[in-house]
Parts: structure tokens; sequence; C-alpha cells
């Protein structure tokens, strides 16, 4: 690669936002670098995690049924974020959704008819066939197909930006550093959920309790490094897409199979045996983002989902197997709880249940009365044994601390003025559209949406 | 029953692990019939791994796709977990069952199976006809074969090892396919028998999800279901032309060799050219795939097999053009002695996958027509 070249748009980031705005760019004949700071076997940043994107649409649209109108996906966002959310942006990139479909089938992207147990989401979000690396694995084909030059385990430790104006990069690999200059820069490379000592820094001690559940990779350098050089913020550092995982999961990179999707069929307790949070609130896929910020506001920052044989097989199964015990105050035992507050709390809440007919497909009419906090649907005794429990850890997936930008992906400066040549997409500027909370699928809509418009304000920027 | 396998229970052990991950991500499901199988269970005993592992057809689609793929820690390699428990499958219900043990060197076998078959042919046919008619140039109209060989001894030859090819292979399957849990009779009803042809002779599952499979790297192609149907169509023509022939000898008396229109030599030269272009380009992207891919173990029994297919359809081939020239005799006893050695090692080689994986799909279509066995609800 000559180093005194200059490049027409310089992605950072190797994930999808990243990919949809190289492939764009490219597609319009400019020349691309795509900097990736993991090895080739790991590209993809979170993206390499995902399955699906929520997707708007009019009518059926293979593969998803029935219709996602607009206002719905809109009511949807708005219920999660409680309103930190930039209705402009966030109803723009629920339009462009749908049209995302065919332009991700035509670079090779491969959708499912959802499956066993995803059933629910059949109307709302578009699975990928193979999840969110076989689409990873496809962008990157596409791209280098049409020419877009890829650079693995690179980082980018530095950025010369004047005057809101990228200059250059200073690239970083084994060791080696060379200076790469661009018309464009693209910052598509992702929040800083495993830079562990920035979430100490947001969180305090609590953190050293976090499992980063996503990728190791996205340690927010190029992030620091445009809020160095002036960006302005969104969002916050505390902020992210955090659920509660299994305790024994690996520390980084867990993904999908550390979930724990028992918490609605039992109670949930702390460290002190006592629960903490109504486990039947809503259905779990709505639900399952909460339990993250939950477990992190307990003592030591762990949790316990109990359950009892009438439950077991009822949901997805977890890569872990369970602590089984006959007993409570086995379960207890095995987990260092105290048994006699832990067969109280259980007591307790068994005494409140209310009779009713136990449907889990369905807001059900199975409640506790007379326990705080009580259990809104689906409580039923915890009775019958083998008991079976599992640790619960918060478990960030993304953070979304990011940079501002409009709806043509500008990033804007600290004095609201845009930067003259920095565009961003992805979770670097999730956090506009998506400032607390998280609904399933929409990191995929917008890292898509502002991806693809990102590579299109690089063409204009680039032949003005 | 069998000798305790300590292989086997470590690949079983392990399966069970990458099941488990399998099961609780589910990625996958939409690549073919192993994941909705898997789905349906929350543990994996032996006889559900064995299953899994011969419906997969290893088309490595699900090892891009997988986020827990080395050099993840979870290191997981489900194409080739499941290739490894094949090979233990196969040497499992091999019948006699001491005959298992081939299958840890197959290739080594199939070259010894075929030096011996080839020996016998050349020998006999040489003792029989002498080097003066041996290396005659006969013609058609004088019978050119079975001047060399006589009939009634080729045909005992092969109508025994038939035989006992037929048993070895019935005993194996009566014995695979109790140990996946199903009725014996549950595999004799048409819509399961139908669905699992159907998946079968098109070789659905093949195709990545349906872009082609993986294979032989990451780029998705048709090529490996394109070379192995024109291996498996030639082998039934090549079946089907002996099979005419058998016809044409005892129901009609017509002797071979037969003209070249007739329809044995028409399906023969057909099929014949598909068992050469097949095997070869099955070789070729073999040699060109991902190594991550599959158990190089069974090189050896994949190469033993598909080089027997290769030189039965080659030395038919040249025994065709060349039968009425003098070195019809070596032609045709070199040409016999590769189908024996085919035949011999049929159930002792890759042909088995045949078998075990057909068994897994009827099961397969059994089981779809059945309720999920338990209720997930998220």
């Amino acid at each position: 690669m000559d180093a005194s070249r200059e490049w027409d748009v310089l992605v950072a980031g190797g994930g999808n936002a990243a990919l949809c705005a190289a492939i764009t760019a490219r597609e319009a004949g400019l020349s691309v670098l795509l900097v990736e700071c993991s090895p080739e076997a790991m590209r993809g940043g979170n993206s390499r995690h995902t399955r699906n994107m929520r997707t708007m649409h009019a009518g059926p649209l293979p593969p998803l049924t029935g219709a996602y109108p607009e206002q719905e996906y809109w009511e949807d966002l708005l219920k999660v974020t409680g309103g930190l959310t930039d209705e402009k942006l966030a109803r723009m990139t629920i339009r462009q959704t749908e049209a995302h479909v065919p332009w991700m089938l035509k670079h090779g992207v491969r959708f499912q008819a959802p499956l066993g147990g995803t059933l629910h989401l059949s109307r709302t979000n578009a699975f990928f066939l193979g999840g969110g690396k076989a689409l990873v694995n496809a962008y990157y084909r596409a791209a280098a197909s049409l020419g877009v030059d890829i650079l693995y385990e690179t980082e980018i430790t530095a950025l010369a930006i004047d005057g809101g104006r990228f200059r250059s990069a200073t690239l970083s690999r084994a060791g080696a550093t060379r200076e790469v200059r661009a018309k464009v820069l693209v910052a598509a490379a992702g929040g800083f959920e495993s830079n562990l000592e920035w979430l100490r820094e947001a969180w305090g001690p609590p953190a050293d309790n976090f499992i980063v559940r996503g990728t190791p990779y996205n340690r927010g350098g190029v992030l620091k490094l445009l809020l160095a050089a002036g960006a302005k913020s969104v969002s916050d550092a505390k902020q992210g897409h955090c659920v509660a995982i299994d305790a024994r999961s690996p520390k980084f990179d867990g993904g999908i199979v550390t979930r724990v999707d028992a918490v609605s069929l039992g109670i949930v307790v702390n460290r002190n045996a006592q629960r903490f949070y109504d486990e039947g609130e809503d259905f779990w896929p709505k639900r399952y983002a909460i339990w993250g910020r939950l477990v992190a506001g307990q003592p030591d920052q762990i949790g316990f989902a109990i359950i009892d044989a009438k439950s077991m097989g009822r949901f997805m199964p977890p890569v872990f197997p369970p602590i089984t015990a006959r007993s409570i105050a086995g379960i207890a035992q095995d987990f260092g709880l105290d048994a006699a507050a832990l067969e109280r709390t259980v007591a307790e809440f068994n005494a409140a249940v209310r009779p009713g007919t136990f449907d889990h497909t369905v807001l059900d009419d199975c409640r506790t009365e007379g326990v705080t906090p009580p259990k809104t649907h689906w409580a039923r005794a915890i009775d019958t044994p083998p008991y079976y429990a599992w640790p619960l850890r918060p478990g960030i997936t993304f953070t979304y601390l990011g940079v501002s930008v409009d709806d043509r992906a500008r990033m804007r400066m600290q004095d609201d003025t845009f930067s003259g040549n920095v565009i961003a997409a992805g979770e670097i500027m999730a956090g506009n559209v998506l400032g607390k909370g998280y609904v399933a699928g929409i990191g995929m809509a917008i890292g898509t949406t502002f991806g693809r418009i990102a590579g299109e304000e690089a063409v204009r920027n680039v032949r003005a | 029953m069998s000798a305790p396998n300590p292989r086997l229970e470590e690949l079983v052990a392990e399966a069970q692990r990458v099941l488990a991950i399998c099961n609780a991500c589910r990625y996958c499901e939409g690549y073919c019939a192993v994941f909705p199988a898997l789905e349906r269970r929350l543990s994996f005993d032996e006889g559900d791994v064995h299953y899994l592992a011969n419906l997969c057809h290893n088309c490595g689609a699900c090892l891009y796709a997988c986020q827990y793929a080395p050099p993840h820690e979870f290191a997981l390699n489900f194409p080739r977990t499941l290739a490894q428990v094949r090979a233990q499958t196969y040497r499992k219900y091999a019948w006699p069952e001491g005959l298992g043990r081939v299958f840890e060197n197959n290739g080594t076998v199939a070259s010894l199976v075929t030096a011996f078959s080839l020996a016998i042919f050349l020998v006999f046919a040489g003792w029989f006809a002498g080097p003066t008619r041996f290396f005659a140039p006969w013609s058609d109209a004088e019978g050119s074969f079975y001047a060399v060989l006589p009939h009634g001894v080729m045909a005992s030859i092969f109508l025994l090892v038939s035989a006992f090819v037929v048993v070895s292979l019935l005993a194996s399957f009566v014995r695979f396919w109790p140990d996946m849990g199903e009725e014996a009779l549950e595999f004799l009803k048409a819509p399961q028998l139908s669905g699992a042809t159907w998946d079968a002779m098109g070789l659905k599952y093949l195709d990545g999800g349906g872009d082609g499979c993986t294979y032989p790297d990451a780029q998705p192609s048709f090529a490996r279901r394109t070379y192995h149907h024109m291996t498996f169509y030639g082998f039934l023509l090549c079946f089907a032309a002996t099979s005419v022939a058998t016809i044409y000898h005892y129901v009609f008396g017509w002797k071979a060799p037969y003209p070249l229109y007739s329809l044995p030599v028409i399906l023969g030269t057909v099929g014949g050219l598909g068992l050469l272009v097949g095997p070869i380009g099955l070789m070729v992207i073999k040699g060109r795939r991902d190594p991550d891919l599959v158990d190089e173990r069974q090189d050896g029994m994949d190469l033993g097999f598909l080089l027997l297919l290769l030189f039965t359809s080659a030395t038919g081939l040249l025994l065709m053009v060349f039968r009425e020239t003098r070195v019809m005799g070596v032609l045709l006893a070199t040409h016999l002695g590769f189908v024996l050695a085919l035949f011999l090692t049929l159930p002792y080689g890759k042909f088995v996958h045949g078998l075990y994986r057909f068994a897994a799909l009827v099961r397969f279509h059994i089981e779809r027509r059945r309720p999920l066995p338990y209720a997930a609800t998220e």
C-alpha cells in the first residue's frame, strides 16, 4: 500500500455501519480505505453478535410478516427511550429501514424466516441467515470485490483535525506507525464498552463486576480522539445496552448465549436474598434490556434467578447449566446466600401468589398480592423441586456516549457548527437516536441507515 | 454391547458442549436440518449426537457464521466436531463389528484390498486364458470378455460379494436405527421416506441455506453439490447399466460385449463420464478446502473411495474403447479388480455416509411432524 497516497475516504471501524459506508462510497467511484482494529477472524465489531434488524414495512416484505408502520415503530422507540431521542433522526432512521432489505440482499446478506424461539419478532425484525457474522462476511466480500482497501489489526492512534477539518490519521500496526491522508473521515468505530478503565470512570467500582457481552475491540479510541478534537457529545457514559447475563460468562465476547431467559418464569433475588423488581412486568423480549441496569444497582452487582421444576424447559436453554438443588436452602448454600433469608423470601412470595391461569404466551392473570415488589404476570409459587438457579451479572453490549450528528451524518462540533469532513455512523453516534433503553434490532437499523447515509455524504463531500 | 471406545466418549462429550452452545445461540437455524433438530432438545445423549452428526452434510456455512469459532475462547467448530463423530458412527455400527477398525486406517485398507482384488483377477485370467489367449485381439463377435474370463466365475464372485455387501449394510442400519430412538417400522412410512429421498436426491442441505455451501472456502459455491451429483448419478447410471446387462444376459440370452449404441453401453458411458468428472472435481476442491472445515484424519477414507470410483469408471471406459485389441484381457481383469475392490470396501469406507445420512434424514422427517417436545415461549 502506497503510504503517500491520499484516499478519498478513510473509514475508521469495520462493523456494519463502517461496511455500509465503505461499500456505498466505493460504488460511487471513491477510493476507500477501511481500517479495522481487530484481527480478520474477529472483525465486525458488535455486528458479529447481532442477529436482526428492526425494519419498518407497509406490507409483507419477506422475510417479514404483516406490516410494521412508522408510527408504531416510533412509539416502540419512544417508550424504551423515555423521550431521550431525536424525533427527526429517529423517524428518518425508521423510514429508511424498509429500503435496506433489498440493498442488503444485493450485497450478499441473506435473511431467514424466524423459527422456534423468535416467532414473536417475525413482524418487526428481519433476521439475518446465519446471524451478524454471516452479514459481516457478506459485506467484506462485497467490499473486497468492489476494491475497498482493508487493513486489519490496525489502530487509529491519532487524528489531525484542525478547525473541525480532518487532515490525516496515524495508523498503528504491529508497533509501526504511519500517517494516512484522506479527504473524508467516516468515524464508525463503535462505542467504548470494552475499555474497562473508561467504564470504571463512568460507573465507579461497580464497573469491575460488569461483563462485556460484546466485542473486546470497542475500546473507544476513535471516540475519545473525536471528543478531544472538539466534537459535540451526545448521551452520557453511563448509558448503554446492558442486559442481565450469566455471571459465569467470559469477561468479553460472550454474545447471545450468555442470556438467561428464565427471569419472567421465577423470581430474582440479590445478594441479601431479597427480590428487587417485578419479574413479570412484561414479555421478556421487552424487558430483558432493563435487567442489566437493575442488577448493576444491587449490592456487589449480582442477582440470582430462581425457578422450580414447573418452569424448566419453557424458555431458551442457557449455555451454562443451572445450579440445581432439592430445596431452596440448597440453592442458597450453593450461592453462599443466607438460607433462612432466601426461604423467607420464597415463602412470602409463594403466599402472595393469587390463583390464575398460567399462560406464558400472553400477559396472564397470575400475579401476586401483598408483596413488594409485586410480580404482575406469570407468578406461580416456587414450590416444586428440583429448583434451578442462575447467577446474574450486568452484561454490557454497547455504550451510547457518542458524537452528535445531523440527518446527513455530519459530525457536530461543540459550537454547533459541522465538521467540514468528519461523518459518523453506527454505535459511535447511536446515542443521537437512542439516549437510553433498547429495543431489539435497533442497533443494526441505526448502523445501516447512518452507514449508508455516511457513504452518500462522503461522496457529496468529495465531489463538492 | 460394543467395546468401550475412549475416542467416541471424548467426542460425544465435546459434541455435547458444542450442542449446548448452539442450542443457546440458534443463529444458524436457517442453514440446514441439523439446527431445527437440535432445537427440539434440551440435552443430548449419544444417540442424539450420532443422529445430528450424520444429519450434518458438512457444508461449512455454520463455521463461517459462528461468532464462537476459534479464536473465540469457546473454540467451537461445529462441522469438524460432527465430522469426527461420524467417523466413530461408521466404526461403531460396522458389521461384522470387528471390521469397524478398518475405519481407523481406511486409506491403507482400501489400497490393500485394491491390490488384492487386482491380483486375483489378473492372476486368474492369466492362468485361465494363458498368455496367448489373454493377449489376443478378440473381436466382439467372438464374445471377447468370456474368452479370457468365464462368465460363471465372474457372476458367482460378484453375486457372493454383492450379497455380503447388502447383508453388511443392512446389519449396520438395523443396529443404527433403534439407537436413534425410533421404532423399526417408522422408517418405512411413505411421507418421511419420500421427504428424505427428495432431500438426498437433490442434496438439499449442500446449499448453505441458499447460495451454495462454503466449501472449499468461505465463498459460497455449488461446486461440491455439482460434483457430488455427477458422482452419485454416475454411479447410479453405471449400476443401471449393469442391471440392464444382467437382464439381457439371463432373460434374453444376449451375451456381452454389447454394441456401442446399446442401452447398457450408453448408460455405462454416460455414468462413467460422471464418475470421471465427479470424483476428480471432488478431489480438486478437497485439495483447496479450508483445513478448519474438516476432520483431516478422514482424508484416507475419502480419497480411497473417490479413487476407486474413478479407477472403476476409467478402466471401464478404456475397456469399452479397446475391447477389440490385444490389451482387452489386461483391461478387463483390471476393471473387474477395481470393481471388486469397490464392492468389498463399500460397507467399510466412505460409501456408508450415504446410509447413515439417509437414515438421519428419514428421522428428521419423522420428527418434524411431531409437536415440539417443549414450548419455547421466548
